[in-house]
């Protein structure tokens, strides 16, 4: 990667482990592990990779949720990663703001919406309640309510209209950021393309910059435009959309792509799925693996012999 | 044995079932007829509350006490299913019908040893003693796929992954060796590598038991790795029945081409076509076309009368006004239109 960081978000072996248990039970698990990656500004980076893999946990340590255990991180050029204190927590909040899966769970039910959307704005002081009201009914409207819906409460409302009210929440501070953690995965088919265009016209309107988080690859791929493949808290690929689904390198990468079933029955019939098994994919008894750019903005964590591998399989 | 493909094993015809709730009458299923063909997969596509899983509680005799079976029948070996008794029905669910549904942790005693969960059924279809029945489950629990199946046998649910859970499910579905497996969105809860291997298992084991399969999901890209035929259910009705390449290729009605245009494949780049509002209140539902509300083709007579089922061929049915030969000629939206060409072209 570049010194010259042209990152917004900038992770650099990015740790977070967690122990359970006591005494001779007691279990270690690396939740994020060594994971670095890059953020352009206005551009959306997806990190897919399945459940348990390290990608929420990586969200919530970078708006510092969790202190990490270790490693850097930056937000604009300014270390995130260190000793929390009061400016730092508002730099974040100020800046970053995040949208979860679950838009029901995520929602003070006693609370009604304009409460619940302006929050943000209180917090940073804005005093006046008329102003206030008119941020938040414009920022309704924005995401494709009314101002009717702002006496109400969450419980009236459907999952759709919820993750709407969620994403009200986060805009209407103006974050640089929003990092999007599986937005859709709780919505209906129909309602999901509804939020997922919702999103996308915000980004364009306000130039976002998004980490987006999502198991299904179909709607990471539409969404994004760098993707970072988790598997067991690491990063193993890191690629544009387009070069990730025409060649992927890593083992793994291959066997998630082989497993997506495609609305398509003339290829359903003759998928093929691939295995992966780290155990038998990769010898690392002697040769160890880091993160190298094979080809340009194609990343793969690799030892130097399948580097050599992978290098031929791109013709390079 | 062999197999006759016309020879259907189930058919449901006209089925109505509301549930008594506050507020009203929750009318789920509307009038839903369908039959399944022997050795076949029939899928049940649709959003949530769309009523697939009602209409498959009716024909494993499982429905909440407050459910009401209006009108209808479910032919099955020359019986109505939804005039047998409680007690027919345990000869039946199991021994003749196995069911997995989506969360296998439900579906699993979680103080029990898997082992014995497994032969307890082998136990209840027939008299065997219980080293044959030991024997037997440990049989069922390679045929899906469970390695070291012996030390397994006496752990409990919580020691297995969800998808080792869902192959447990489908083992105990199969334990009464039945002749249909219906399947309710069995692989919604899990990773798109796991749902493939189970994905796989299922066709694999209906292969080799001669089963017909009932498999319901929401998900249209396991529709097409999974269905010979495919119904499209919407507010209690199912509006278009087809074969897979019918409803992937020629889909007829606007709320199939809502589906199949909604979300993005690998190759989309184009705004979605989201189809805008949400699902009708099923105490209230509307009258003519439940569709209409969101359709933009939508005509005046979709918000009046309720359209009929028109025939496209001998398999293929959608009811929507815009096959009536009077209707306007609305062609596909160009989105899917260019999306079929893709997928007729892919190899
Ligand atoms: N607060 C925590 N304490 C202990 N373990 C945790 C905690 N949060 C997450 N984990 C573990 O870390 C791993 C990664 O979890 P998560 O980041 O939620 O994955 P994902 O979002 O990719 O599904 C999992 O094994 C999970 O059980
Ligand atoms: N026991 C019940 N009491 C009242 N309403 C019910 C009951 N069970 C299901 N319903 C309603 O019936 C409709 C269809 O539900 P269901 O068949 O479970 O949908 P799905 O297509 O998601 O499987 C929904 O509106 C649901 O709320
Ligand atoms: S795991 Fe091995 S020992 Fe156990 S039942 Fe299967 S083959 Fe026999
Ligand atoms: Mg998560
Ligand atoms: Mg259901």
């Amino acid at each position: 990667m570049a010194e010259e960081s042209n990152y917004i978000l900038e992770v650099k072996h990015l740790c977070q482990h967690f122990s359970s248990g006591r005494g001779k039970n007691k279990l270690l698990v690396k939740a994020v592990d060594d994971v670095s990656f890059g953020v352009r500004p206005a551009e959306t980076f997806g990190l897919v990779g399945e459940s348990g893999c390290g990608k929420t946990t990586t969200g919530r340590t970078i708006i510092r949720l969790y202190n990490p255990t270790s490693g850097e991180m930056y937000f604009n050029g300014r270390d995130i990663a260190g000793p929390m204190t009061k400016d730092l927590r508002r730099y974040l909040t100020d800046n970053i703001a995040m949208i979860f899966q679950d838009p029901i769970e995520s929602l003070n039910p006693r609370m009604t919406i304009e409460e619940i959307v302006g929050e943000g704005l209180r917090i940073r002081g804005m005093k006046d309640k008329d102003e206030v009201r008119a941020r938040v009914h414009e920022m309704l409207e924005k995401v494709g309510l009314t101002e009717e819906h702002a006496t109400r409460y969450p419980h009236e409302f459907s999952g759709g209209q919820r993750q709407r009210i969620g994403i009200a929440r986060a805009m209407i501070i103006k974050p640089k950021m929003i990092i999007a953690d599986e937005p859709v995965s709780a919505l209906d088919v129909s309602i999901q393309a509804q939020v997922i265009n919702l999103l996308n016209d915000l980004k364009e309107e306000m130039g976002l910059t998004i980490l987006f988080i999502a198991h299904n690859l179909s709607v990471v791929k539409y969404f994004s435009d760098r993707i970072g493949v988790m598997y067991y808290g690491r990063l193993v690929e890191i690629a544009r959309g387009d070069d990730l689904y025409r060649c992927p390198l890593h083992p793994y990468t291959k066997a998630l792509l082989s497993a997506i079933p495609e609305p398509n029955p003339i290829t359903e019939r003759t998928r093929k799925r691939i295995d992966y098994d780290p155990e038998r994919d990769h010898d690392y008894s002697v040769e160890k693996p880091t993160m190298v750019e094979v080809a340009p903005e194609h990343f793969v964590y690799c030892s130097p012999s399948e580097l050599e591998q992978y290098q031929k399989q791109l013709g390079l | 044995m062999a197999i006759n493909p016309n020879e259907t094993v189930l058919k449901v015809e006209d089925l109505r079932i509301s549930f008594k709730a506050y507020g009203g009458m929750v009318q789920a299923v509307r009038g839903v007829s369908f039959d399944l063909k022997r050795g076949e997969t029939v899928a049940i596509v649709g959003e949530s509350g769309s009523g697939k899983s009602v209409s498959i509680k009716a024909i494993m005799g499982i429905l909440a006490p407050n459910a009401v079976i209006e009108s209808g029948r479910i032919e099955y070996d020359g019986m109505d299913l939804t005039k047998v008794s409680e007690e027919d029905f345990h000869k039946i669910r199991g021994n003749r019908i196995g069911l997995i549904f989506q969360d296998p942790l439900s579906a699993l005693n979680p103080i029990m040893k898997i082992g014995k969960q497994i032969t307890e059924v082998l136990h209840l279809s027939k008299k065997i003693s219980s080293e044959e029945a030991k024997h037997r489950a440990l049989e069922l629990m390679h045929a899906v796929g469970i390695p070291e199946a012996e030390r397994r046998f006496n752990q409990y649910p919580f020691q297995f992954s969800g998808g080792m859970r869902q192959r447990i499910v489908i083992a105990i579905a199969l334990a009464g060796d039945p002749e249909i497996l219906i399947c309710d969105e069995p692989t919604t809860a899990l990773d798109v590598t796991v749902q493939a291997k189970i994905l796989e298992l299922i066709n694999k084991i209906k292969e080799e038991r001669h089963l017909s399969v009932i498999f319901i999901t929401h998900d249209l890209g396991v529709v097409a790795n999974m269905a010979d035929r495919v119904n499209v259910m919407y507010a209690g009705k199912i509006v278009e029945s087809g074969t897979s390449e019918e409803i992937f290729f020629e889909p007829a009605h606007p709320y199939t081409w809502a589906l199949l245009s909604s979300m993005p494949d690998l190759q989309t780049k184009e705004r979605l076509l989201a189809i805008p509002g949400t699902p009708p209140n099923m105490i209230y539902p509307p009258a003519g076309d439940a569709f209409a509300a969101r359709n933009k083709y939508a005509m005046k007579i979709d918000f009046e009368k309720e359209p009929p089922s028109f025939k496209l061929s001998d398999t293929h049915y959608a009811s929507t006004w815009l096959l009536h030969p009077k209707a306007p000629k609305v062609d596909l939206p160009d989105v899917l239109r260019a999306r079929i060409e893709r997928m007729k072209g892919a190899k």
